[in-house]
């Protein structure tokens, strides 16, 4: 009979501990659900054709799994996202380096075997042979999916390349941009 | 082998990422528990569906098999639209 009656307070108190441990750890668990996100993170540092491929087929690829992505373009990868160049108002190493830049997406050249834009243009070519989407189509994808393009502020203005001279409609951000996503996304990749 | 489908979407030619951009566009297009049987003849693909059901939460791979028409392989996924 004393038994019982130490036993029942005992299971009481077990059980309202164990109770609470429990909402401690749901609060927690929301709380880590809460910092990721369904989201995929790319860096496109490079200009270079047969990279940035690499890096639109993983974006949409992720889009059309489900995932949302963003991709956060800085220096040579500016050169992807522009449309024209303009030399108007640069200094004049800005001009040369205009100059010496990919016009836009359809100069890039290829990390290998360039060969003064031959190898790039080779590429192409065999990449029709084989149906396989150009550069351009899978850039318009990316933006008909509603991927998050970034224009990185900083190199944009150290490289002199004017916001008109980029694409419409991309956002342009820094450092805490891209961490903000990347630090919440499932994946990031430098490219 | 028959696997019942409501639609059929021919993906044969098409390259990576293609297949399974085009399949997810189409599966949007599906009412609930419906099934989706994509034509591919990127043989990638086959391990492309098995990834993108692993982590997309709308999707479920019914089945998969291969067909051979005139000395190609077509690879044929069904896909459930499941949410």
């Amino acid at each position: 009979m004393e038994v019982a009656i130490e036993a029942k307070p005992a299971t009481e108190s077990l059980t309202s501990e164990l109770a609470a441990r429990v909402a401690e750890l749901e609060k927690r668990l929301a709380a880590l659900e809460e910092r990721t996100e369904d989201r995929v993170t790319i860096v496109v540092f490079s200009g270079d054709l047969d990279r940035v491929l690499a890096a639109f087929i993983i974006a949409t690829g992720a889009v059309a799994m489900g995932q949302q992505a963003s991709m956060f373009f800085t220096f040579w990868g500016l050169n992807v996202v522009k449309k024209e160049t303009s030399f108007d108002g640069k200094t004049v190493f800005q001009k040369m380096m205009a100059m010496m830049s990919p016009r836009s997406s359809q100069a890039l050249p290829v990390s290998k075997m360039n060969y003064f834009g031959v190898g790039a243009k080779m590429l192409r070519a065999m990449m029709k042979e084989r149906n396989v989407t150009s550069l351009e189509d899978l850039i318009g994808l990316a933006r008909e999916m509603g991927i998050r393009m970034i224009a990185c502020e900083m190199s944009r203005d150290v490289m002199g390349i004017k916001e008109s001279e980029l694409m419409p409609g991309l956002e342009c951000g820094g450092v805490a941009t891209f961490l903000g996503d990347a630090l919440t996304s499932r994946a990031s990749l430098f490219i | 082998m028959s696997t019942a489908f409501d639609k059929v979407f021919d993906a044969r030619g098409m390259n990576c990422p293609m297949p399974l951009v085009n399949a997810r566009k189409e599966i949007g297009k599906l009412d609930l528990g419906q099934v989706l049987k994509v034509m591919a003849t990127d043989r990638g693909s086959v391990a492309d569906f098995q990834g993108w059901v692993k982590v997309a939460k709308n999707v479920e791979l019914v089945a998969q098999e291969t067909e051979t028409t005139d000395g190609r392989n077509v690879y044929v996924h069904y896909v459930k639209r499941t949410a």
